[in-house]
């Protein structure tokens, strides 16, 4: 799919990849993994250096999201997610630059852009977004964290579940409830606070995929106005685009992962000896290795086409993102299955990277949706439903 | 769960009772959630030892094995009483290489001295085997092994290493398959031994698997002597001992609530689990499609095994046909532990291993249901390919069964 981009995009594609490989081999990430803080400074500084931590940002930012930024840079974004799958990369990119500098691009105001996005840019501050709670699987409507108006400002109370990288974030956004009931599309506020504001407590922890993820808890927790990210109530459709953006990402991301792991059991199976033979010259072997391959191949041109949608009408643009998703959260699993598989139970040890980028994309086939939830948005956009599936069913 | 007999004789309700009855009296809170904090096969070993240790008080410690060394002798309608049980109660899972698998080889191809060494204290819970099958160079191509026993006066002496040596650090003693000669075909040449560990020259090394856990170990022989008394079989006739145990490596011949229990754990997180949208998971369409494909599958699985039990005479080695209906099984078994991982949704995310200790726990940071999800979904991977992976099994089928 390289024929896609064009010059200046080969050059990003070529930096990255260049940066991961000599910079981020395994036993680097091994050792990041490890480490207290489960990033590397050193590394965010070398992003930054590159340009990536300004990408989807307006050109005042120094970015390639056009004059005010909302265009992003969905094909800058595919590259650069691709080669972090490539090395597993644990640092916050896709909290901070794509969650929380999507929430900046497309919601902020100028105050709060000026604010922030150059710090951002510079690898200065650190974004996560926490958008799920206990209760809410995968509806991004289910939010029981509330609102209330305070003086000028906001008074927050609740929880969020799995904020992936809040444990190094400076600023968090979150979506809390400011009218409507627990399960209403109306009544959603996107508010932005800093990470030291009174009554927000985190309890920080490891992730199975090798990064850091926190619960937030908001007790009394007051803002001004100006932490308001948005429209008053009407923050669903922020939150959803930003998080097709995600998921367009991550999908990018699996398909960077899932070249490594069908190159890697290619070559396995080329060298690995059993019955006098290698495995690649039995035939069952044989074709589950073109299975693997045909799962990548669908896996990068179904991230692609999610990336390529990204700008289109609304419907257009669910579609295609949940389409991707789903498919790649079905082969995902299936060349990580496949992997560890073929390359036995040498696969299965944490020595080895095969189980690490497996656990990667296990997580991936959840994140923002599991394959059932993408599946039914995808057909509640394909036969011409506005509402999400689920919520017909509810109504019912 | 459904998975009932609902005609039981007035005999088999005061089994059912005094099975109940047992397990009330000593499956302490803990040990049951030993029982459930499984990702592998077994509880955390100090909680399995134990509860071996009890069952065997009550004669209950090696059911499946023949009267005469101390078996049961249930009928297969009070082995599936019993295994649903347990099903129920989770008791801790013991380590079970020595009971499962290297006993029927004593038992078909030991001498009445080694019988009477190694079986009641294995039945006892006195003593722990490991299975030294596996080498760095030869998985499910297990004949071409190459670990070496060289005849030294009344020993042989062991060079070599074996690997994925389930809870080798807990084990007093190890079963081998050694390599006693490199002539003719590479199965001629393998010997059984039945070994000690923690003797000079052997030498244990953990293995991390993909959750974290220590489970696996790589076992390094350095010089280690092993009186020839301890062979099982003749020299150069171990494969035929192996051939043996393999029909008991995928529990064949005896009934194993292990699917079941999975699917019960499952349809318990389903329920707890919201859908999003108001509801409870287990009652979301795509999720309760999946779970009833899978629960379909189960039910067939015990119905099957059932059957078969019911045709075999005690101590007798599965059917032929047997592995046809058992193939399914570490599928099932392994699609579960999916849906389980599926249904805890972002709560997949958190590494904790503390969390799920038996003792002290930590406090999960998501629900406690969700703690074991992840890691039962990564350690089961290695279902089809611990014992031979499912094209192995393909291969073996074709050529045994349907004479291909």
């Amino acid at each position: 799919m390289d024929h896609i981009f064009n010059e200046e995009q080969r050059m990003l594609k070529d930096s990255v990849e260049r940066l991961v490989a000599q910079r981020y081999r395994f036993e680097d990430r091994r050792a990041i993994v490890a480490s207290g803080a489960g990033w590397s400074r050193a590394i965010w500084g070398e992003f930054a250096d590159l340009g990536l931590l300004a990408l989807p940002f307006a050109e005042q930012y120094g970015g390639m999201g056009g004059e005010d930024g909302k265009a992003g840079a969905p094909i800058e974004t595919l590259i650069v997610m691709q080669a972090f799958g490539r090395g597993i990369v644990v640092e916050p990119y896709l909290p901070t630059v794509v969650l929380g500098g999507g929430l900046l691009r497309h919601g902020a105001g100028g105050a709060l852009q000026a604010e922030l996005i150059p710090a951002v840019a510079e690898g200065k501050k650190l974004l996560a977004f926490g958008y799920a709670e206990p209760q809410s699987r995968f509806n991004l409507a289910n939010v029981r964290t509330r609102a209330q108006k305070d003086g000028s400002g906001f008074r927050l109370d609740g929880r969020k579940s799995v904020v992936y990288g809040a444990p190094m974030a400076d600023g968090l956004f979150v979506t809390a409830r400011t009218a409507g009931g627990e399960r209403d599309a109306q009544g959603i506020s996107v508010f932005y606070l800093d990470a030291t504001t009174p009554g927000l407590t985190r309890r920080d922890y490891a992730t199975v995929d090798g990064t850091r993820a926190s619960e937030l808890t908001l007790q009394g927790v007051k803002v001004g106005a100006g932490a308001l990210v948005g429209k008053l109530d009407q923050g669903l459709p922020l939150v959803e685009r930003v998080l097709d953006e995600a998921t367009a990402a991550v999908c990018a991301e699996a398909s960077g992962a899932m070249s490594v792991l069908n190159d890697k059991t290619l070559e396995y199976a080329r060298t690995r000896l059993a019955f006098g033979q290698h495995l690649s010259e039995f035939q069952v072997i044989q074709h589950r290795l073109v299975d693997l391959r045909v799962a990548v191949e669908y896996g990068i041109a179904v991230a692609m086409m999610a990336t390529l949608k990204l700008n289109a009408s609304e419907s257009e643009r669910r579609r295609a993102v949940s389409a991707a998703k789903a498919m790649l959260g079905r082969d995902s699993r299936y060349v990580g299955q496949t992997a560890i598989q073929l390359h036995g139970a040498i696969g299965m040890t944490d020595d080895l990277d095969i189980g690490h980028y497996f656990k990667r994309l296990t997580t991936i086939g959840w994140l923002f949706g599991n394959s059932d939830h993408h599946r039914r948005r995808f057909w509640a956009q394909w036969r011409g439903s506005d509402a999400h599936a689920q919520n017909n069913r509810e109504a019912a | 769960m459904e998975l009932e007999l609902i005609d039981l004789t007035p005999e088999e309700r005061a089994f059912r009772d005094e099975v109940r009855s047992f397990f009330d009296e000593n499956l302490t809170p803990a040990m049951r959630r030993a029982g459930r904090m499984v990702t592998w096969f077994f509880s955390e070993f100090e909680y399995g030892k134990r509860w071996q240790q009890i069952l065997d008080k009550k004669g209950w410690g090696a059911p499946y094995w023949p009267v005469e060394y101390g078996g049961t002798g249930w009928t297969p309608r009070q082995f599936y009483i019993y295994e649903l049980e347990c099903m129920r109660y989770t008791p801790p899972q013991p380590m079970s290489m020595g009971l499962g698998l290297c006993a029927p080889c004593i038992m078909e191809f030991g001498t009445p001295e080694q019988k009477n060494e190694y079986l009641p204290r294995m039945r006892a819970g006195l003593d722990w085997w490991a299975q030294g099958y596996s080498e760095p160079g030869s998985g499910s191509d297990l004949a071409s092994l190459r670990l070496s026993a060289v005849s030294d006066g009344d020993d042989y002496v062991l060079n070599g290493s074996k690997i994925w040596t389930t809870y080798a650090q807990y084990a007093n003693r190890i079963f081998c398959l050694v390599r006693t000669s490199s002539e003719g075909k590479k199965q001629a040449g393998i010997t059984f031994l039945l070994a000690d560990m923690n003797v000079p020259g052997m030498q244990v090394r953990p293995l991390i698997n993909i959750a974290g856990d220590h489970e696996f170990n790589q076992v390094f022989f350095n010089d280690v002597r092993v009186p020839k008394s301890r062979r099982l079989g003749e020299e150069n006739q171990g494969w035929k001992v192996a051939r043996h145990l393999l029909k008991y490596e995928h529990g064949g011949g005896r009934l194993s609530g292990e699917l079941g229990r999975r699917l019960a754990l499952v349809t318990e997180i389903a329920a707890l689990e919201s859908d999003g949208y108001g509801g409870a998971l287990i009652d979301d369409p795509d999720f309760s499609r999946e779970l009833a494909e899978v629960a379909m599958g189960v039910e067939a699985i015990e119905f099957a095994n059932l059957q078969v039990l019911s045709a075999m005479r005690e101590g007798e080695a599965p059917p032929p046909a047997f592995p046809l209906l058992r193939i399914r099984s570490r599928e099932l078994g392994q699609r579960l532990t999916e849906l389980g991982m599926e249904a805890v949704a972002y709560y997949a995310a958190p590494f904790q291993p503390e969390a799920r200790r038996v003792d002290n726990p930590a406090t999960p940071i998501g629900p406690e249901h969700a703690v074991n999800a992840t890691p039962f979904y990564f350690n089961q991977r290695a279902a089809t390919i611990a014992g031979g992976t499912p094209d192995i099994q393909h291969n073996n089928l074709a050529r045994g069964l349907l004479g291909l």
